[in-house]
């Protein structure tokens, strides 16, 4: 009887063995099957999803002009504080950065923001980053990922993370990296890049920021005041 | 006996346990290769070098932003490190494919450094079998070219336009689907 009843366990444990790996056959196929039905089956509802999308990216590009007032915020900096404008003392200014860690024309003006912050910080302008990705969207641009990149190169700025994602679409930010350059008075006086050339610093032949606070430092307003650049599109939450 | 009986039911309990959670992780698993799966489905592979892929600068790439031809163009920018930019790809690669004998140009243009062509545009194009032409746009100060592509540009990618002599439409966002592409390009073509 004994024999008997290990027989049945025996067999039991074989033919599940043998469901196991038929059953990962057939999931496979199963999963084959339902990547291919994904390609050219696409349901409506998926259009409307992305007019909505398409709506709001409409409204985030309407944030501030130039001349417009900013908001203050208080967002959690890499070293765990909390930062906002209002805390930073002797400041004529402020060099708003929305920018990253795994976008690579981010990651190829590190180096110049933090000249850009040693050269100005101590004239009263400091670089102040903010991180304004989804790190659910984009890997790597998660609040911990942020103190590992500031600690390996040694930022000498703040780098906040927007958490919510709250403050970008407010600045009406689109892409990494984008500037805000704002007044004592946290009038917007510039918008866009950092200078005109993101592949190679000794090629550049026109420093837009640095141009912006040179004309403000001498009372005038700059010019440009706006401009463009190739970036990586900032990744908002799904909804 | 009752105890050795328990064992084979229990013995049961954990297959059918096993089977279930293998199933789970099998479909994660799926759904994360799903790209890689797609990539594979055709069977011959490029095989292109660098200089195969042809470098503009802004000059000679605005021609290419409009025709007086009866055909219907799909430019779309991206670069091989731009993730909702690759994540579309395979939307115009599809749509490429449906309307091959069709007069319709889908022209993918990478915003990847000339630097990049070798070690990672040729290796993207050959392992993916990648069949739409890919050109390389190589221009400094892109303040200065962004708004002659279309003044509603911020500067982020993905963008796509899409045109027919007069009709033409400006896209600044991801597509999510085959259907999305024919839908929008038909709303363009009605215009």
């Amino acid at each position: 009887m004994k024999k008997l009843i290990f027989a049945i366990s025996l067999i039991a444990l074989l033919v599940g063995g043998f469901m196991l790996g038929k059953n990962a056959a057939t999931t496979d196929k199963a999963a084959t099957a339902e990547m291919t039905n994904q390609k050219i089956n696409e349901s409506p509802a998926k259009a409307d999803k992305n007019d909505a999308a398409k709506a709001v990216a409409v409204a985030d590009l309407t944030g501030y002009k130039v001349g417009d007032k900013a908001s203050d915020f208080s967002l959690k900096n890499v070293d765990g504080s909390m930062v906002s404008l209002a805390g930073m003392e002797d400041a004529k200014g402020y060099i708003i950065t929305f920018t990253c860690n795994h976008c690579p024309y981010s990651v190829m003006y590190e180096d110049r923001l933090i000249a850009l912050h040693n050269a100005y910080a101590p004239k009263g302008y400091p670089v102040v980053a903010i991180n304004p990705n989804d790190p659910e969207v984009q890997a790597g641009d998660g609040f911990d990922e942020m103190v590992v990149r500031a600690k390996e190169k040694e930022f000498p700025f703040v780098y906040l993370f927007d958490d919510g994602q709250k403050v970008y679409p407010e600045y009406g930010a689109t892409r990494t990296p984008h500037v805000f350059l704002l007044d004592k008075e946290l009038t917007v006086q510039y918008i866009g890049a950092i200078d005109d050339n993101a592949r190679a610093a000794e090629d550049v032949t026109t420093n837009y920021v640095v141009n912006a606070i040179k004309a403000l430092e001498s009372g005038a307003q700059p010019d440009p005041n706006f401009t463009k650049a190739i970036g990586c599109s900032i990744k908002a939450k799904k909804g | 006996m009752k105890y050795l009986f328990s064992i084979s039911m229990l013995s049961f309990l954990l297959i059918f346990t096993a089977c279930s959670g293998q199933q789970k992780s099998i479909d994660e698993k799926q759904t994360a290769e799903q790209p890689k799966q797609t990539e594979a489905t055709s069977s011959d592979t490029k095989n292109i070098t660098a200089t195969d892929i042809p470098v503009y600068n802004f000059e000679r790439f605005q021609k290419l932003l409009s025709s007086d031809s009866d055909t219907t163009f799909i430019i779309n920018f991206w670069a091989t490190w731009c993730k909702p930019c690759v994540e579309e790809l395979p939307y115009f690669e599809a749509y490429h494919e449906k309307h091959k004998n069709e007069k319709v140009k889908v022209l993918l243009v990478s915003m990847d450094f000339p630097k990049q062509i070798e070690k990672k545009v040729v290796p993207f194009i050959n392992n993916r079998n990648l069949q739409p032409e890919v050109i390389i746009l190589d221009e400094p100060d892109p303040n200065s070219w962004i708004d002659k592509v279309d003044p509603e540009w911020s500067g982020a990618i993905p963008i796509t336009i899409i045109f027919k002599q007069d009709k033409r439409g400006f896209f600044e966002r991801s597509f999510e689907s085959l259907e999305d592409v024919e839908t929008t390009v038909a709303g363009v073509l009605s215009r």
